[in-house]
């Protein structure tokens, strides 16, 4: 398991320096060491911080979305028609709750589409594990500066302390 | 006042303020009556205009971005108001033509006859909120609020189009959009370099 501070620094690390979201349990420690640094936007939906994202890497910023994964439902639109088509990328941290189809009933359903989901957008995604946090969110950096556009990691539970 | 007055009355104000616009009329008559490289046009992601702005105000505090918003894009992100209000950024200037109506889908009535929105600024922390119903008084009021700190909110009342217009859509592509609106961000004047330079012109 990786502690927030570190997922933090690997972040930072990999170049992603504007961080908006809407919280999950999953990450609890990542928004406390965001809280903690200072400069963390707490949106109100997630469509809302995919725009706010928007803008941010308007103004220059490598911006970093973070989620559950209820949220990539609310923000299907904001993903197509706007960051997609005007090439404006992020980092979609969503949390994997519904993972495996172990989870309360309103996560099961999200849950088992949700690599789909991102794989109709055509959004490239990874799911994260213990071991490949740093190679992923190395990738993730690489990949969304290649493209222009938004790429997502998947956090499974069982990965972020 | 017509949706063209209105911004008659405002373009001329500008100077080198990043300038993001909701989707529909708003984005294709601003594009009609003066296209800038300042200029944001959002063409999806309705209710997203503010955040949009908020995320570029709160990097570029050096710089002035202004929304030209609609009732019903306020309406559908409401959450951004409050955004806006929490976060205070000094430099934003949230512009709403309010016609009551979704102006590009038919004149579909939306619910701002019944809901103040500059009343609902004002309770999310807005520093300025002003509401406007004549051309005239627009043109002050806009001069005051684009060069005090807000964040500010200017409701300007509009009559709805009655008759189905042919406006022009907007002609760049959306990537060009992107590229054209970064390249003047990263120009690196700030508002008041910019204006002290138009003066000595």
């Amino acid at each position: 398991m990786v502690t927030g501070a570190d997922f933090l620094r690997l972040l930072l690390d990999g170049g992603f320096d504007f961080f908006t979201g809407v919280p999950c349990s999953l990450v609890k420690s990542l928004i406390a060491s965001l809280e903690e640094r200072g400069g963390y936007i707490p949106e109100t939906r997630e469509d809302a911080a995919v725009g706010l994202a928007a803008g941010a890497y308007l103004a220059g910023k490598q911006p970093v979305v973070i989620m559950q994964n209820s949220g990539l439902g609310v923000c299907l639109n904001a993903l197509a028609s706007l960051s997609l088509i005007y090439h404006l990328p992020c980092l979609l941290l969503i949390t994997w709750r519904g993972y495996q189809g172990k989870d309360a009933p309103e996560h099961i359903i999200m849950g088992d589409i949700s690599p789909t989901l991102l794989t109709t957008l055509r959004i490239p995604h990874r799911a994260l594990s213990p071991e490949t946090v740093s190679d992923s969110i190395r990738w993730a950096a690489e990949t969304l500066k290649q493209s222009s556009q938004p790429v997502a990691l998947l956090l499974p539970p069982g990965v972020m302390q | 006042m017509k949706l063209a007055e209105a911004l008659g009355a405002i373009i001329p104000l500008l100077r080198d303020e990043l300038v993001v616009h909701a989707n529909g009329f708003i984005s294709r008559e601003s594009f009609n009556v003066s296209d800038r490289p300042g200029n944001f046009y959002m063409i999806g992601s309705m209710g997203l205009a503010s955040s949009i702005a908020l995320g570029v105000a709160l990097n570029r505090p050096d710089r002035r971005v202004v929304v030209f918003d609609g009732d019903g894009n306020v309406l559908m992100n409401l959450g951004s108001v409050a955004l806006i209000g929490a976060t205070q950024p000094g430099n934003l200037v949230h512009i709403v033509f309010d016609n009551e109506v979704y102006g590009s889908t038919g004149n579909q009535r939306t619910i701002a006859a019944q809901v103040a929105l500059e009343e609902i600024a004002h309770s999310a922390g807005y520093k300025r909120v002003q509401r406007v119903e004549t051309a005239t008084v627009l043109r002050t009021t806009a001069q005051e609020l684009l060069a005090q700190p807000g964040p500010s909110f200017l409701l300007i009342k509009i009559e709805p189009d009655r008759e189905e217009r042919k406006i022009g859509r907007i002609t760049h592509g959306p990537p060009q959009i992107a590229l054209r609106f970064m390249a003047e961000i990263s120009n690196q004047r700030s508002a008041v370099s910019g204006q002290q330079n138009k003066e000595r012109e």
